[in-house]
């Protein structure tokens, strides 16, 4: 298992331009498989174009405690990426006065951000809904200085949703590095212990599940009720909602699937899975993603491939939402894996 | 001529059978489909059966299949094997079975 990013390797994937080339690659270019805007042409729609802005999704660095195989942000602690708080300042006025239902932090870990906390104490007081922390869990028992971030995630009712691949530390420590399912188990039990995924807790919980391989998410109502079982049982955990994800083939995974020859079958995959009932609900038509450096984009996966929104606005700075939401999104064949099935957002299935 | 009786990209094209009969085709996978259904059995069970049974009949293509399909349903690799096991116990007790026919006709042709 790699201990460094792509980008401390120096390998090409690192290269935005070059995972693009790939996505629109002989696969495609050949038409063994169609691109992804003419099979949405030829299932009735048109560009894809925003609705009502729920979703603000920010980025707040790469930097990151573990080196998953599947990561599409290629996060490591060697990414020194991270926002600064005169960034947060400028994302902390739009919070304010954005209709935006949802405040969404991801990273990285975002907890490793030294303003991470200043942040979410400002955020917290700006009225929004939803306030969701992704948290990789691991976090929480990597150093002291993080032990108590259940009691503060609580203080400011932050929503906590946590990566878990497996109920089994197998599966688990193969896709996100020994030992992490032995930490991760330990971090839901101190979430479950200040109140965070109990039943009828108003502390949300919430599991994310992305396969640790080349195949798709499985059912997910199937799954949650798998892993409810399975944590209550063996460690006597609880928590609300399970969302499955799809990986998309960029950065850390798009390199595992040509390196383990799967790329064709799994891209074939999620073609032949293309629901146009999902493509109705992506995630891009309700979210903006913010990066780091305050740079706009569709969502957190246009963002790990350089591509920022087609607008006059493109930058947090800049934000006007009226001016924003009248936009095309930016699509290429990685789009393809939000589509497949139940279709698959950061909220979990879309259908 | 392909030079292998089994090519892997040909399990992709399972559903061009129906192009040679329409009809049939379709009925058979609509068939299909709705085996694998949630019922009695959950889809999950129905799975590992389908792994257990791909091994049975030895086809390269279902394995493949459903060794996938166990993943996507967070099937483990320990839950995977048992079922194979299950299948190959039947077949290795539908071989020994016939252990009391050989003996049957053994007796019977013995002084």
């Amino acid at each position: 298992m790699a201990t460094k990013s792509l980008k401390a390797r120096e390998k090409e994937l690192a290269n935005t331009n070059k995972q693009l080339e790939i996505l629109s690659g002989p696969l495609f270019e050949s038409g063994e498989l169609p691109f992804f805007r003419d099979r949405l042409e030829s299932s009735g729609f048109e560009a894809l174009r925003p609705g009502t802005l729920e979703i603000l999704q920010i980025n707040l660095g790469y930097m990151c405690n573990q080196v998953c195989e599947h990561c599409h942000v290629d996060a490591g602690p060697d990414r020194k990426e991270i926002m600064t708080r005169e960034t947060m300042r400028q994302c902390l006025e739009v919070i304010r006065t954005t209709g935006a239902h949802t405040l969404d932090l991801t990273g990285g870990a975002p907890e490793m951000n030294p303003d991470f906390r200043w942040f979410v104490e400002q955020a917290s007081e700006a009225g929004i809904q939803d306030f969701i922390v992704r948290s990789n869990l691991t976090i929480i028992r990597a150093n002291k200085k993080y032990h108590d971030l259940p009691e503060f995630f609580a203080k400011h009712g932050v929503h906590v949703v946590s990566s878990l691949p497996h109920y089994t530390r197998g599966k688990t420590d193969k896709q996100r590095g020994d030992g992490v399912f032995d930490k991760s188990i330990k971090a839901l039990q101190e979430l479950n212990r200040v109140g965070y995924g109990t039943e009828g807790s108003p502390l949300k919980l919430d599991l994310v599940y992305n396969p640790s391989g080349a195949f798709l998410p499985g059912d997910q109502n199937a799954l949650e009720q798998d892993f409810k079982n399975a944590l209550k049982e063996d460690f006597g955990i609880a928590f609300h909602n399970l969302f499955t994800i799809t990986n998309l083939p960029i950065a850390r995974f798009l390199d595992y699937l040509i390196a383990s020859e799967n790329y064709e079958d799994y891209m074939t995959a999620l073609v032949d899975a293309y629901n146009p009932e999902a493509v109705k609900n992506v995630m891009c038509t309700n979210t903006i993603s913010v990066s780091w450096d305050g740079w706009l984009y569709d969502c957190d996966f246009n963002q790990m491939l350089g591509l920022k929104v087609a607008n006059k606005v493109q930058h947090i700075a800049d934000f006007q939402e009226n001016i924003l939401n009248n936009r095309e999104i930016v699509i290429s064949q990685h789009c393809y894996g939000c589509t497949a099935g139940a279709g698959s957002s950061c909220q979990g299935v879309v259908t | 001529m392909a030079s292998d009786y089994y090519n892997p990209a040909d399990l992709r094209k399972f559903g061009k059978i129906t192009e040679w009969s329409k009809e049939l085709g379709e009925a058979f996978f609509d068939y299909y489909g709705k085996v694998f259904e949630e019922g009695a059995l959950s889809a999950r069970e129905k799975s590992l059966i389908a792994l257990a049974v791909s091994h049975v009949v030895k086809c390269p293509y279902c394995i493949d299949a459903y060794t996938k399909d166990g993943l996507e349903r967070g099937i483990t690799k320990e839950e995977m094997m048992e079922a194979v096991h299950a299948g190959a116990a039947i077949e290795s007790g539908a071989t020994l079975v016939h252990g009391v026919q050989m003996m049957n006709k053994y007796n019977k042709l013995s002084m």
